[in-house]
């Protein structure tokens, strides 16, 4: 079964998109935490 | 000045590491297929690859110890890091798709590698299962290394984000 992952291109592109889900992550639910 | 030294060494390993998994993903895994083709492969999979392999392996978990290191003699604390509490958060990310990446490498790369490469005697259906699952956990490593590349950047410069 082909994935993402079996290309180059989609291997970056899912790691753009998790960086960004990642981000909002912190930026939302973690860095509320700290101020 | 130890600290200094020890950051260093992360990056240092980090890129041996990370320029290694880029060579097998963007290079080599794209040149093999080429290569079998016209009966030239042999040099890759007996010379290159498992020095490559060494070097990767090695240095994953270099950069993981001197990383943790580097944590807890920083300041941060491992426990922090991992927990994402407050300023920690961005490097703990960081460091969680780290540990991820480092149980990729010696759990499900390495061991399927062995073989593929003949290191350790296989038939062909198990070779070919083992080519696959290796493949598809390096491809892993490669998506979160991006990741984990941001957050690594990011916990030492704020931007937005909790800083060290």
């Amino acid at each position: 079964m082909k994935t993402p992952l079996d290309s180059i291109a989609g291997t970056i592109i899912s790691g753009l998109i998790l960086t960004v889900i990642l981000y909002f992550f912190v930026v939302n639910f973690l860095v509320k935490t700290v101020v | 000045m130890e600290l200094i030294i020890a950051r260093w060494l992360h990056i240092f390993a980090g890129i041996v590491w990370i320029g290694l998994l880029y060579y097998f993903n963007f290079v080599q895994a794209v040149a093999l297929p080429k290569a079998k083709a016209d009966n030239t492969a042999a040099g890759i999979t007996k010379h290159i690859a498992p020095q490559a392999l060494l070097w990767f392996r090695w240095a994953a978990l270099a950069t993981w110890i001197i990383g943790a290191y580097y944590l807890e003699r920083g300041g941060i604390g491992i426990g922090n890091a991992f927990m994402l509490k407050g300023t920690a958060a961005a490097i703990g990310i960081g460091a969680w798709l780290g540990t991820i990446m480092l149980f990729n490498v010696w759990v499900l790369i390495w061991p399927n590698q062995k073989k593929v490469l003949g290191i350790v005697q296989a038939d062909d259906a198990t070779k070919a299962k083992a080519a696959r699952i290796a493949f598809l956990a390096s491809r892993t490593n490669t998506m979160l290394s991006i990741p984990m590349l941001f957050f690594m950047v990011a916990g030492s410069a704020g931007h937005g984000l909790p800083h060290m």
